[in-house]
């Protein structure tokens, strides 16, 4: 059995999903490689060769490569594969959109956003929003696999010394071109791996509430995520968005505010250790799964809860 | 320009699922079924397409068992001219229904196919992007924003980071996020309409396309259910547990 994991980075640094990703390859027994696909990205394959557990890099540095358009890696990957038993990457919007493009590339299925795995061919992964867990067995030759990070430990990015070889090029499709890209920019920490995180709902009222969040994010060192309803009200941008088509997050404490509790909204943060609610209303199905639930308008409880937090 | 939507027939996302006893599955018979939310907002961006004269035809594609006509005529009735109906009761992964779709798009030459990002029963997230590779054509994922250029399509993806603008060559595949519009709801007048839009019925033998599961599902299970804790009566008392009972701040 070989395993080959695609990196997740920005031609700089290595993205935090990738280090999980590692782990569930180890579950999984046998070599590990890890690609790095990009440009000007040497540095990402040196830090890749330095995760514990790690034998082998294969680094592909072209410049059609540089914004990881699906069109233009998804054959290099494909080119790659059927050197292994095993091919994963992260379940994020990075694997997502370029993994099932492999699968299709090799005829295999795509198995995604694995929670579980129980040998070198069965898998569990949640469905119907994470209200029902499935147990697949794979009958392919090669396992392509999506992993949910916040089900698998980060691997140690330091300990491995892997050595890092360039693989051939697949060249440019030429059928899609990067134009820009906007991407938020947050001294915060980072929604998947924060380890608080304090969200707000469509009881924010306005984007401009959620500064009474950040306030308490910061105190906390937190990171600051939201409902879809509160990012499709335009309170804050689509990256804030927890939930079944949004982002997964387990942190330890994760504090939900005028957030009612929709199950969209739970498959991405029911993981959590503790989680906190708080809503005016009674009812709220969120209180169903809170650790401590406070029943109280979220424009009272915020300013408290920030005095609470200097004492 | 000839717009392609695959509309997928799912249990509605509003009703809580049940779990068979045999963990065989989700129980599916007497559930309120209705089209897959990402796909109306996909029909409804295709209809837009035709409104503004950009599109002359939006064909409604679903596969699946014989009342996906249903989820079709949905689509006939927020104004897709005609359907098409792949019928099987195989239950299809997303790679046999991308080959399905492959053998409809090589048969209908649309130079668009508008899809969900992702269907809200498996959560796969897949067959857009294996559309595209089967084709060779360029994909706009998770997109909340899309125009028509001269031969291509620029669209706006939603990412992990924020957004991504890409320039897709012409003819290509989109996946759409539930932001992109807000889908219409079809009038009575426009629901009797739709029963006489035509709707085409084939077999996936037809198309000749192998669709053999690859993944057998051993069980399907509950997932740990968490247990509801205290109600705390303030914010001193709420910070007080935090710090010294659940010790996370
Ligand atoms: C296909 C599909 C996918 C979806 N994906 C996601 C997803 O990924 N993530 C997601 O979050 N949702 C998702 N949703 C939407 C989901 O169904 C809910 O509509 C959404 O989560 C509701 O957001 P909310 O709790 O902020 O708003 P609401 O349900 O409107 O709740 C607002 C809450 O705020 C409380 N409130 C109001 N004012 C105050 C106040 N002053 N003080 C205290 N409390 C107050 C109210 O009591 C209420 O409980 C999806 C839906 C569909 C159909
Ligand atoms: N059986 C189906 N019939 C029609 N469209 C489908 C079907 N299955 C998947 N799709 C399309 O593919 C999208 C993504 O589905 P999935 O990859 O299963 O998450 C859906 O939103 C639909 O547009």
């Amino acid at each position: 059995m070989a395993v080959l994991v695609v990196a997740e980075h920005d031609n700089t640094e290595i993205k935090p999903a990738t280090l999980n990703t590692v782990t569930a390859a180890g579950q999984i027994g046998g070599e590990l490689a890890i690609l790095v696909v990009g440009h000007n990205c040497r540095p990402v394959a040196e830090a890749a060769a330095k995760i514990a557990g790690v034998g082998r890099v294969l680094l592909a540095d072209q410049p059609h490569l540089e914004h990881h358009l699906a069109e233009n890696v998804a054959p290099l990957v494909a080119s790659l594969a059927r050197d292994y038993s095993h091919v994963l990457a992260p379940a994020t919007t990075y694997g997502k959109n370029v993994m099932p493009r492999v699968a299709a590339d090799l005829d295999v299925a795509q198995i995604s956003d694995i929670s579980g795995i129980e040998s070198a061919d069965t898998f569990i992964r949640p469905i119907y929003a994470g209200n029902a867990l499935a147990v697949v067995q794979s009958r392919d030759s090669i396992k392509l696999i999506t992993v949910r990070g916040t089900a698998f430990d980060a691997a140690p990015a330091e300990g491995g010394s892997a050595a890092v070889e360039s693989v051939p090029d697949t060249g440019d499709q030429g059928l899609s071109r990067f134009v820009k890209q906007d991407l938020s920019v947050s001294e915060r920490p980072e929604l998947t791996t924060a380890h608080i995180v304090i969200s707000g709902g469509r009881g924010m009222g306005s984007g401009e509430n959620f500064a009474l969040l950040e306030t308490i994010a910061d105190k906390l060192g937190a990171a600051v995520g939201a409902s879809r309803a509160a990012v499709d009200a335009g309170f804050v941008p689509n990256d804030y968005q927890v939930g079944q088509t949004g982002k997964i997050v387990a942190p330890d404490l994760y504090i939900a505010v005028g957030i009612s509790g929709a199950i969209q909204h739970l498959a991405g943060m029911k993981d959590s250790k503790v989680i906190v609610a708080i809503n005016k209303d009674e009812e709220a199905p969120i209180f169903q799964i809170a650790d401590y639930g406070l029943a109280a308008d979220l424009f009272d409880v915020l300013p408290e809860l920030a005095k609470e937090l200097d004492k | 320009m000839k717009v392609l939507v695959p509309v997928k027939r799912v249990i509605d996302a509003n009703v809580k699922i049940r779990i068979k006893a045999d963990n065989a599955g989700v129980e599916t018979t007497n559930v309120k079924m209705s089209m897959n939310p990402f796909d109306e907002v996909a029909v409804e961006e295709a209809i837009r397409l035709r409104e503004a004269g950009t599109a002359q035809e939006v064909i409604a594609v679903s596969l699946g068992v014989a009342r996906c006509q249903e989820t079709i005529r949905t689509a006939l009735a927020m104004g897709a001219d005609r359907g098409i109906l792949v019928e099987t009761d195989v239950e299809l992964e997303p790679l046999a229904v991308a080959k399905l779709l492959q053998a409809v798009v090589e048969k209908e030459k649309p130079d668009l196919v508008i899809m969900g990002k992702q269907a809200i029963d498996g959560d796969c997230n897949q067959t857009g992007q294996m559309l595209a590779a089967l084709l060779g054509w360029a994909q706009g994922t998770f997109i909340s924003k899309l125009a028509i250029g001269q031969g291509t399509a620029e669209v706006t993806r939603e990412i992990d980071g924020g957004l991504e603008m890409l320039s897709l060559k012409m003819p290509a595949v989109v996946t759409v996020d539930l932001r992109l519009n807000e889908p219409r709801y079809a009038s009575l007048p426009n629901i009797m309409k739709a029963r006489k839009k035509p709707l085409e019925r084939l077999l996936p033998e037809e198309l000749g396309v192998d669709v053999a599961p690859r993944l057998v599902t051993l069980k399907v299970e509950e997932p740990p259910k968490r247990q509801a804790g205290v109600k705390v009566a303030n914010v001193a008392e709420l910070v007080d547990k935090l710090r010294n009972e659940a010790k996370v701040i």
